[in-house]
């Protein structure tokens, strides 16, 4: 019965080729809208590491002026200084913990035929790789012993090794920034984030870092960060005086692993605090936050708002599109009264006529979401291009696609609901008079 | 006008009615914010940097390396480029308006003040910068060679004379008697004194508000940033292409232990800090004009189809001694009143939209008079969507009326 109702359908469908058109479009205008602004939103908001994202806590202390604070609405500053990074990394009280910065190199090639260039890459402390777990093609992270004997190596992302070494494992050898060498200890695989949720103070789609090294081994050569530094007193003059001072230019990041730990470390921040209160430092009230990686992200507005208001525009849109539909569909059916009355007359129950109706509006939002996946695709494409730095989160995953069929078959339904129920009405000794 | 026959025939298919109601409705609401906030953004992207644009462009020199001088590279890059043909002149700075990053402090009118009079960036400049800029200087004077000062990142910044915007100026001394004041660029550091007022110069952050987008301040003072210094370029009027290309190769063949980065026009400056504007801006724009068409479309659907179901009715009032415009007219004012109906509903719906925005995204109160010009334009649209059906209408023969079925 199902299929000679499809064909049914069909049928009538190709009757009113321009009523059809109309109601496939609007369907299929409204469903890419809709899945265009979806997906960006959802990839934009996506959790980058579902299975410790809750474990993972962004370290904020304020350390701000007793007379203005960092935010006017009472937020702590979104960086620590350099003293309380380094003091919380030796205190190492949490199970994993990383500070961390953005630094900016010159790359010297040893291969004379590439010119030096920039490279962006992150300073850091070992637990960074266990942390936030990228995988790597070749070696590995550097150890913590590494980390306080200062060692001059470095991790290279996975583009960076190819340009320098073609792609080849290049652990052991050596490449050098800014006059000095280090040694290559691990080479990272690709590592695909749709935001860079571990650094959101320089914009999260920012370029993937190309390099990691030790923290204490940029300090040693003076190295200042490429983020942003904030300063709320002049520091005094001299690099020893910058380190001392309350100027914030460190990200740091902690890892709790049960409630329990989460507890312990919050007082234990409270405690630091608190001595460091006694030095004469922290003159605003305690406000130290533990954010873990989704409400730091949400902190950070990871999703723009001009994303939220597009897609809830492009929502509107869908249902003016499906308030199209239904009147279409009711005018459509409503023109059929009597062939329905005739159907009904020969035997036909309500229940079939209602079951025939129901597939034709099931076709129409089939042929619509066909429509509006290959529009979906169309418009990722030009989101891709009106915002450059959206490359990573303008893409149709499965789980996209299926959304986006499924949303159209189920808006075709229920449009076309109402205007099925109205034709199942009809009473037959109405139709048949002349 | 005979309205009664109309309401009464609309009476019978109120759910079509609410329908293209309820469509216009939601139309309304949607194209009114959406103007509106195209409207905010195109404002946004047109706010004048003070600055000339046009002929300008501005990169990065980063030297590596033990024993990198970068301050007498600093020396040599500008000699090379001041004498380079096509270059009017440059100036070494830390940045550049809407270029996203750059320097901001507190303005004080007092040492040792404990909350900031105002913020302001500053731009760390020497003496040809105002007329590599193009700041339209409106008072005062330009720093002088010998006040330009060279420091490095762990000391402490000292300016004895400060070039302001007119805007931060007005904003310290509301009198307009800025020029010759002193004002401090720290909690504790010394005095600097106000020696100039440009007309305007614009802060590097585009999402700085209208209120402070103006606070900029020019300080005569040389900082590297590590080995890093950046440059900026006028050229003569139409050679900026040609200069940049032969600036970019003369700067790497001076001096090969550095790296110099991408080049950028002021303009692509612009362009590059506005690509979010922009892109709300179109993609808000292709959704009304796809919300329009939809609209328009939808109507001329539901009115064809009423034609069709009153074939008969129109044959008999036709045969009646009904005129062809009478029936033209019967359908227009038939949409006149759905669509009117739907737009009071849309009003409302428009402004609490509005307020949605509001309270959620800080977005200002959309003008009274969107709502009244979106009236005008979606009467305009329902009338000629309803136009085609109306006109098949009013052909239908008088005869129609005597067939049966």
């Amino acid at each position: 019965m199902f299929a000679y109702y499809l064909q049914l359908g069909l049928r009538s469908l190709r009757r009113n080729p321009i009523l059809t058109a109309l109601m496939v479009v609007g369907i299929g205008l409204g469903i890419a809208a809709s899945m265009t602004t979806l997906t960006v939103l959802h990839l934009m908001g996506s959790n980058p590491i579902p299975w410790k994202s809750d474990k993972l806590h962004y370290v904020q202390l304020d350390n701000w002026s007793a007379d203005d604070p960092f935010f006017d609405d009472g937020r702590p500053p979104d960086q620590v200084t350099y003293r309380d990074a380094v003091a919380l990394m030796e205190a190492g009280k949490a199970d994993k913990q990383a500070a961390m910065f953005k630094l900016s190199l010159p790359i010297q090639p040893e291969n004379k035929e590439l010119k030096p260039f920039q490279s962006l890459g992150r300073v850091t402390y070992a637990d960074f790789f266990a942390m936030f777990e990228p995988r790597f093609k070749y070696g590995g992270a550097w150890n913590r012993d590494q980390d306080h004997s200062h060692a001059r190596v470095v991790v290279l992302g996975k583009d960076i090794n190819e340009k320098l070494f073609g792609g080849q494992d290049s652990v052991g050898r050596t490449v050098r920034m800014n006059g000095v060498d280090y040694s290559i200890v691990g080479v990272l695989d690709d590592w695909k984030l749709h935001s860079k949720y571990y650094d959101l103070t320089v914009g999260a789609f920012s370029e993937p870092d190309e390099f990691f090294m030790p923290f204490t081994t940029a300090i040693d050569l003076k190295q200042r960060a490429s983020g942003n530094n904030s300063c709320w007193k002049t520091p005094a003059d001299g690099w020893d005086a910058y380190l001392d001072s309350d100027c914030i230019w460190i990200q740091m990041w902690v890892q709790l692993d049960s409630p329990a730990r989460l507890a312990e470390y919050k007082s234990f921040l409270d405690s630091y605090v608190g001595e460091q209160k006694k030095l004469g430092r922290f003159p605003r009230p305690i406000n130290n936050r533990l954010l873990d990686v989704t409400e730091w992200m949400r902190d950070q507005r990871v999703i723009s708002r001009d994303v939220e208001v597009q897609t809830g525009l492009a929502f509107a849109f869908l249902a003016v599109c499906l308030v199209n539909t239904i009147g279409l569909l009711l005018a459509k059916f409503t023109r059929k009264s009597g062939e329905i009355g005739l159907r009904r007359a020969l035997g036909a129950s309500r229940r079939e006529v209602f079951a025939q109706f129901l597939i034709e509006s099931g076709v129409v939002g089939l042929t619509g979401g066909f429509l509006g996946l290959l529009l979906t695709g169309l418009g990722l494409l030009a989101v891709r291009a009106l915002y450059t730095e959206y490359k990573t989160v303008a893409q149709l995953d499965w789980s996209m696609i299926a959304t986006t069929i499924v949303l159209a078959i189920t808006s075709a339904v229920l449009a076309g609901l109402y205007p099925t129920w109205r034709a199942c009405r009809v009473q037959p000794a109405a139709q048949l008079k002349v | 006008m005979e309205l009664r026959p109309i309401l009464s025939a609309l009476m019978r298919s109120k759910v079509s009615m609410i329908l293209i109601g309820l469509q216009v409705a939601l139309t309304l609401a949607i194209v009114c914010n959406a103007l509106f906030i195209i409207g905010q953004r195109l404002d946004r992207m047109h706010r004048p940097s003070g600055m000339n644009e046009t002929d300008t462009f501005w990169f990065g020199s980063n030297g590596f390396g033990q024993g990198y001088d970068v301050k007498a590279v600093q020396q040599s890059d500008l000699a090379l480029l001041r004498q380079m043909p096509g270059v009017a002149d440059a100036t070494s700075t830390n940045s550049v308006p809407m270029s996203g990053g750059g320097w901001g402090t507190g303005v004080n009118l007092q040492p040792k003040q404990k909350t900031q009079t105002a913020r302001t960036t500053l731009y760390m400049v020497d003496a040809h910068a105002l007329d590599t800029f193009g700041f339209n200087l409106v008072a005062g004077r330009n720093f002088k060679p010998e006040e330009i000062e060279s420091h490095t990142q762990s000391e402490r910044l000292q300016s004895a004379a400060v070039i302001m915007s007119k805007a931060l100026a007005d904003k310290l001394f509301p009198n307009g008697d800025a020029l010759g004041k002193q004002i401090y660029l720290d909690d504790d550091s010394p005095a600097s004194t106000i020696v100039g007022i440009v007309e305007r110069a614009q802060q590097p952050w585009v999402w700085a508000d209208n209120d402070s987008i103006e606070n900029a301040t020019l300080v005569p003072t040389y900082l590297p940033y590590g080995n890093s210094t950046r440059y900026l370029v006028r050229t003569e009027p139409g050679r900026r292409d040609e200069v940049m290309k032969a600036v970019e190769q003369k700067m790497s063949e001076a001096n090969p232990s550095r790296i110099i980065g991408k080049l950028r026009s002021i303009e692509q400056v612009r362009r590059e800090a506005y690509a979010g504007d922009r892109a709300m801006a179109i993609i808000l724009g292709a959704v009304i004009f796809a919300l329009l068409g939809v609209t328009a479309l939808g109507i001329v659907g539901m009115a064809s189809f009423w034609v069709a179901q009153r074939t008969k009715q129109i044959g008999t009032r036709r045969a009646l001694g009904a005129t062809k415009f009478d029936i033209l007219r019967y359908f227009q004012t038939e949409n006149f009143i759905i669509t009117t109906m739907g737009l009071i509903a849309g009003g409302i719906l428009a402004y609490a939209f509005s307020l949605w925005l509001m309270q959620n995204y800080q977005s200002p109160r959309l003008p009274w008079y969107y709502v009244p010009i979106g009236f005008l334009c979606l009467w305009a649209l329902g009338q000629l969507a309803v136009l085609g059906p109306a006109l098949r209408a009013s052909r239908v023969p008088p005869a129609v009326a005597t067939r049966s079925v």
